[in-house]
C-alpha cells in the first residue's frame, strides 16, 4: 500500500464531502456513509499494526513532501511505536462512536460531517511528523469539538462549548510561540520533528525551560492535569455521549502524546528537571484528587469524567518515572484509559437515552432489569478499578513499579488511590444496578444489538491487554525505550543513581 | 530615476483612469434616468485601475512628479490591495438595498474618488503630498459616511468623524512643520538624509514631532487613542462604506505609516538592517500603541451586541496585531505586516459582507438577527460567517492564522517575548466575541418570526470567493508570500 498515512488521515474527509452531498432526507444513507468511511480507517490502522516493525527506531511509513518551502514546512508523516498505538486506538474509537452517534435525530448531515473532519484532525494529530504539519491538526480538531458540543450537546451546551474552547484554545497559541522559538533558535530552522529532537542539545537551558512550560501548559489543558482540567467534566457532562467516548478516548491522549513526542524527545535535558514537579506531582494530584471528585459527584456522567481525570494521571506518573517499566506502563495505559473510559461513557450513554437523566441517586436494582446491561457496566467498573486479568492492571501495575524507584511516596499514594477508586466504583455500583427497582424504570429494555455491537469490542480488546499486553507493548518497546534514553541522557549524573 | 511631470504619466495611468472614471460618472449621472447603470460603470473603472496596476512591471523605483510620489514594489502591494478593496465595495454597493436609496452617481464618484487619494496616500514620498492625500481620503470619507441623508445615525457618524479627523490632520500637519523646521526638506528622501547625517540630532524635538505625526497615521489605521471615531462611524455608514474605511483607507494608513517610519525616518544599515535614530525610541512608542490597542480592541468588543460595532472594534484589535509586526524593525516584520494586511482585506471584507447580506434581508445589524441563521435558510452565509470569523481569530486552516503565524514568527525572531504573549492572549480573548454570533446562528434555535435570508446570485457570489480564498490561501500561500516578498523594497533614490 503506498501512502497508508495520507489514506488513513483523509478518508473520512471524502466520507465529510459525501455527507455534505446527501441531499435532504436521506438521513440513514448519512449515518451509513459515516460508518462506511470509517472501515476503511479501520482496516488502513490493521494494515499498520500487521507491517509495523517492531525492532527499530525509525519512523516508519513515512512520506515527506514540500509544501512551503520558504519556511521549511513539509507535509511530513510518519508513525513510531508511540503513535501507531495511538493511530489503532483512534481508529477503534472513531469506529465505535459513529455507531454509538446513530440515536442522535436532529442535523445528521452537519453532526456527521462535523464527526468526519474531527477523525481527520484527530488521526493527522498523530501521524503528523512536521511541527507546523501537527499544530494544524491539532487547531483543527477543536472547531468540530465546539459545533458538536454546542449544538448536539445538554442543557448547558454554549457554557461548555466555549470554556473547551477557550481553554484549548489558549493551550494551543502557547504550543504556537513555543513551535516559533524551536524553529527560530535551534540549530537550523525547522519544523521537522525529528531533526529537532536530533539537533536538541543546541538549545539553551534558559530556553528551553521557557519553551518547556509553555508547551507542557498548552497540553496539560488537554490531559486535563490539574488544574486546567475545570472544563473537562463540563464538556463530558454537556457532550452527546458519542463525542464524550472521543473526548475520553482520544482527545485526552494527544496531550500526554504531545509531551512525550515534543516535550520528551525536543526538549529532554528540561523535561529531566521538570518532571518531578510539573509531571509527577500533579500527576499525583491528578490520581488523589481526582478520585475524591468521582467520590462527591451525584451525576453518572460527571463520575465518570472525573474518574478519567484521575487515570490520566497514572499515564503523567509513568512517564515523570522516567524508567523502561513507568514510560511503557505509561502509553499503555493511554490505550487502556482510551478503550475502558470510552466503554464508560457509553454505558452512561445506554442509561441516559433511556431515562433521559443521569442522577445516580434516582436508580437501583437495573440489574435485574437490565441483565446484560449491568454485566458489561460491572466488566468496565472491575476494568476501571484494575482487576487483574484486565487491561488497566497491567499498565497502572506498570507504572507504579517504574515510580516506584524513584519517586517512592508518590508511588505509595498513586497505588492507595486504588481503594477509593475501588470505592466510589462499586458504591456508583451499588446504588444504580443493585437494591430494589425504582417502578418508574419497570419498562426499561435491555440492551440494543447497536449498543452491545459498540460495547463488546472494547470488552474484548480489554479482555485481550489484560491476559497478553505485548499486543501493544511490543509495539511501544523500542521507540519509547528510545525516547526515555534520550531524556535520561540529558541529565547523566541523576541517572546513575537510578537505573542500575 | 527622479521623472518630471510629463515622464511620470506613464507610471500614473491608474490614478488617472480613476479620474476619467470620477468624470465619466458625475456626466453619465446627469444624462442618465435609470441609474442601474453607474454601479457597474464604477465597477469597471476600479476594476480596470487593478489591471493597470497589475499590467505595469515594478522596476527599481523612480520618483514621480519630481518626488512628489515613488513608484516602488512597496507602494504597488498597497495599490493592488486598495484596488481589491475598492472592487469589493463597490461590487458590494451594487447589491446594497441601503446604496440604492441614494444618490448613486454621487456615490460611486466619490468611492472612485476616495480610491484615488487612497493610492497617492500608498505612494506619497513627500510630507505635503502625504498630508494632502490623506485629508482627501478623509474628506471623501466623511461624505461616504454621512451618505444615508434620511440616517441620524449616519449623519452623527459623519460628523464626529469629520471633527476627529481634523484634530488629528491638524496635530499631524504641525508635526510635519516640526520635521520640515528641522530638515529643510518636505520629501522623505531628504529629511532621511538629514536626519541620519552625521552630527548633533535632536532627538527629542525629532521624538516630538513624531508624536505629533503619528496622531494622523494612528487615526487612519484606527490605533489608539486615536481609534475612538471607528466604531460610531463604522457604525452609521452603508455597509459598503464601512467595508472599505475598514479595508481600504486602513491599508493605505498602513503603507503611509511604514513608509513614513522605515525610508524616511529609521536608518538603513548597510547589511539591509533596519535601525531607529539614536535617541528616537519610536519603536517603544508604536508598541505601547500596539498593546494597547489590541488589548483595547479586544476587550471593547467583548460587550458588543451590534454586529458593525463588534467587526469596528475588532478592525482596531487588528490593527494591533498588524502593528506588531512594524514595532520590531525588521524585513520580517514588514513581510509580516503585508501579509497580515491581504489576509485581513480579505477575511473583513467577507464578514462585512455577510452583514450586509442579512442587512439587506432584514433591515437589521444587530446580533439578534442573526440567531439560529442556519436553521431558517441562511446555512451558507452562517457557515461564511464562520470561516471569517475564525480567521479572523486565527484560527487554522484559514488565512487568518497564516497572518497571526508570520506576524508572531517576526516578533519571536526579534525576541520580543512579552508583546508576542500579550498577543497570544489577545488571540485567546478574541474568540470569546468572534464566537459569539457563531452561536448565534448554529447554537440558539430560531425563534419562528424571523426574516428568511433569500438568495442573491451577486452578493453570494463575491462571498463564496472570498470564503474559499480564506481557507485555500491558508492551506497552501506561497503566492501571498512570495508576492510580500517582492514588496518589502522600499525605492529611496538611486545609490
Amino acid at each position: 500500500m503506498s501512502h497508508p498515512l495520507t489514506l488513513i488521515t483523509f478518508v473520512p474527509l471524502i466520507g465529510m464531502a459525501l455527507i455534505l452531498l446527501c441531499p435532504k432526507g436521506y438521513e440513514s444513507l448519512i449515518r451509513w456513509i459515516a460508518a462506511a468511511a470509517t472501515v476503511p480507517q479501520l482496516a488502513i490502522a490493521g494494515w499498520l499494526y500487521a507491517n509495523f516493525d517492531t525492532t527499530t527506531t525509525a519512523m516508519q511509513f513515512v512520506e515527506r513532501r514540500a509544501w512551503i518551502p520558504a519556511y521549511h514546512i513539509f507535509y511530513f508523516l510518519g508513525v513510531d511505536g508511540i503513535s501507531i498505538s495511538m493511530v489503532l486506538l483512534t481508529a477503534i474509537i472513531c469506529f465505535i462512536s459513529v455507531f454509538a452517534s446513530f440515536s442522535i435525530e436532529r442535523g445528521e448531515r452537519g453532526y456527521y460531517a462535523l464527526l468526519m473532519l474531527l477523525d481527520t484532525g484527530m488521526m493527522g494529530v498523530f501521524v503528523a511528523l512536521d511541527f507546523f504539519l501537527f499544530y494544524i491538526f491539532w487547531e483543527v480538531m477543536l472547531l468540530p469539538m465546539y459545533f458538536l458540543i454546542g449544538i448536539w450537546g445538554g442543557p448547558r451546551r454554549e457554557y461548555a462549548a466555549i470554556k473547551f474552547f477557550l481553554y484549548t484554545l489558549l493551550g494551543s497559541v502557547l504550543i504556537l510561540l513555543a513551535m516559533l522559538g524551536l524553529y527560530y533558535y535551534g540549530a537550523t530552522p525547522s519544523f521537522d520533528m525529528v531533526e529537532l529532537a536530533r539537533n536538541a542539545g543546541h538549545y539553551s537551558m534558559a530556553f528551553q525551560r521557557v519553551a518547556w512550560i509553555a508547551l507542557f501548559i498548552g497540553f496539560a489543558i488537554k490531559i486535563p492535569a490539574f488544574p486546567f482540567h475545570t472544563w473537562l467534566p463540563d464538556a463530558h457532562v454537556e457532550a452527546p455521549t458519542a463525542i464524550s467516548v472521543i473526548l475520553a478516548g482520544v482527545l485526552l491522549k494527544m496531550g500526554t502524546y504531545g509531551i512525550l513526542r515534543v516535550n520528551y524527545s525536543i526538549l529532554p535535558a528540561a523535561s529531566h528537571e521538570f518532571a518531578f514537579w510539573l509531571l509527577g506531582v500533579i500527576g499525583v494530584i491528578n490520581i488523589v484528587y481526582g478520585a475524591l471528585c468521582a467520590m462527591a459527584q451525584t451525576d453518572y456522567k460527571k463520575l465518570i469524567a472525573y474518574s478519567s481525570v484521575s487515570h490520566m494521571g497514572y499515564v503523567m506518573l509513568g512517564m515523570a518515572a522516567m524508567t523502561e517499566a513507568g514510560i511503557n506502563g505509561a502509553v499503555l495505559q493511554m490505550f487502556n484509559h482510551g478503550t475502558i473510559t470510552a466503554m464508560l461513557f457509553l454505558l452512561v450513554g445506554v442509561i441516559y437515552d433511556r431515562a433521559h437523566h443521569r442522577e445516580i441517586s434516582g436508580f437501583g436494582g437495573l440489574a435485574a432489569q437490565m441483565p446484560a446491561y449491568a454485566a458489561l457496566t460491572g466488566f468496565a467498573f472491575f476494568a476501571a478499578m484494575g482487576l487483574p486479568g484486565l487491561s488497566a492492571f497491567i499498565s497502572e501495575v506498570l507504572v507504579l513499579i517504574g515510580a516506584w524507584p524513584r519517586y517512592p511516596v508518590m508511588t505509595m499514594l498513586g497505588a492507595g488511590t486504588a481503594i477509593l477508586t475501588a470505592g466510589y466504583m462499586l458504591w456508583t455500583f451499588q446504588r444504580i444496578y443493585l437494591g430494589p427497582l425504582n417502578d418508574k424504570y419497570r419498562n426499561l429494555g435491555d440492551l440494543t444489538l447497536r449498543e452491545a455491537f459498540t460495547l463488546v469490542p472494547l470488552a474484548i480488546i480489554v479482555l485481550i491487554l489484560g491476559v497478553y499486553p505485548h499486543a501493544v507493548l511490543d509495539l511501544l518497546g523500542p521507540s519509547l525505550n528510545h525516547v526515555n534514553r534520550v531524556v535520561l541522557m540529558a541529565h547523566a549524573p541523576a541517572v546513575a543513581a537510578v537505573t542500575p | 530615476m527622479d521623472l518630471g511631470n510629463v515622464a511620470s504619466l506613464s507610471h500614473f495611468l491608474p490614478e488617472l483612469l480613476l479620474t476619467a472614471g470620477v468624470l465619466l460618472l458625475v456626466i453619465v449621472d446627469l444624462i442618465l434616468r435609470n441609474k442601474t447603470p453607474l454601479g457597474d460603470i464604477a465597477l469597471i473603472i476600479a476594476a480596470g485601475a487593478l489591471v493597470l496596476i497589475a499590467i505595469e512591471p515594478v522596476r527599481r523605483g523612480d520618483w514621480l512628479f519630481h518626488r512628489m510620489l515613488v513608484f516602488d514594489a512597496f507602494g504597488f502591494f498597497f495599490r493592488v490591495l486598495i484596488a481589491l478593496a475598492a472592487v469589493v465595495a463597490v461590487w458590494m454597493s451594487i447589491g446594497s438595498v441601503e446604496v440604492r436609496r441614494c444618490d448613486q452617481g454621487e456615490y460611486y464618484a466619490i468611492l472612485l474618488a476616495s480610491t484615488l487619494g487612497m493610492f497617492l496616500m500608498a505612494e506619497a514620498a513627500n510630507l505635503l503630498m502625504a498630508y494632502l492625500a490623506l485629508e482627501f481620503v478623509s474628506l471623501t470619507s466623511y461624505v461616504l459616511t454621512g451618505f444615508l441623508r434620511r440616517n441620524r445615525r449616519s449623519q452623527e457618524a459623519a460628523l464626529k468623524y469629520l471633527i476627529y479627523g481634523g484634530v488629528a490632520s491638524g496635530t499631524m500637519v504641525y508635526g510635519m512643520s516640526w520635521i520640515f523646521g528641522l530638515t529643510g526638506a518636505l520629501d522623505f528622501g531628504a529629511i532621511n538624509r538629514a536626519l541620519t547625517a552625521p552630527g548633533h540630532l535632536p532627538a527629542l524635538t525629532v521624538f516630538i514631532s513624531l508624536v505629533l505625526i503619528l496622531a494622523g497615521l494612528g487615526y487612519k489605521i484606527a490605533s489608539v487613542p486615536f481609534h475612538m471615531w471607528a466604531p460610531d462611524v463604522y457604525t452609521g455608514a452603508p455597509i459598503p462604506v464601512t467595508t472599505f474605511l475598514a479595508v481600504g483607507s486602513k491599508a493605505a494608513g498602513f503603507a503611509l505609516l511604514t513608509r513614513f517610519f522605515y525610508p524616511a525616518i529609521s536608518r538603513l544599515g548597510a547589511d539591509g538592517s533596519w535601525q531607529a535614530l539614536a535617541g528616537v525610541d519610536w519603536p517603544q512608542l508604536l508598541l505601547i500603541v500596539c498593546v494597547i490597542t489590541m488589548t483595547l480592541g479586544n476587550l471593547a468588543a467583548l460587550q458588543q451586541t451590534n454586529m458593525k460595532r463588534l467587526l469596528a472594534y475588532s478592525s482596531i484589535a487588528q490593527a494591533g496585531y498588524a502593528l506588531m509586526g512594524i514595532v520590531v524593525l525588521t524585513d520580517d516584520g514588514v513581510r509580516a505586516m503585508l501579509f497580515y494586511m491581504f489576509a485581513y482585506y480579505l477575511m473583513d471584507a467577507g464578514a462585512f459582507l455577510v452583514v450586509m447580506i442579512v442587512a439587506n434581508a432584514t433591515g437589521r445589524e444587530d446580533m439578534d438577527a442573526y440567531r439560529g441563521l442556519a436553521w431558517r435558510g441562511g446555512a451558507v452565509p452562517a457557515v461564511a460567517l464562520t470561516i471569517f470569523l475564525l480567521s479572523l481569530t486565527g484560527i487554522p486552516a484559514t488565512i487568518g492564522f497564516i497572518g497571526k503565524f508570520y506576524v508572531f514568527a517576526a516578533v519571536i525572531r526579534s525576541r520580543f517575548y512579552i508583546l508576542a504573549v500579550i498577543g497570544i492572549l489577545n488571540s485567546t480573548v478574541s474568540l470569546y466575541y468572534y464566537m459569539a454570533p457563531v452561536r448565534m446562528m448554529f447554537l440558539e434555535e430560531p425563534r419562528g418570526d424571523e426574516i428568511a435570508i433569500g438568495f442573491e446570485p451577486w452578493t453570494y457570489g463575491l462571498m463564496g470567493v472570498l470564503a474559499c480564498a480564506t481557507i485555500a490561501l491558508g492551506l497552501y500561500w506561497t503566492p501571498i508570500i512570495a508576492f510580500a516578498d517582492r514588496s518589502m523594497h522600499f525605492f529611496m533614490g538611486p545609490s
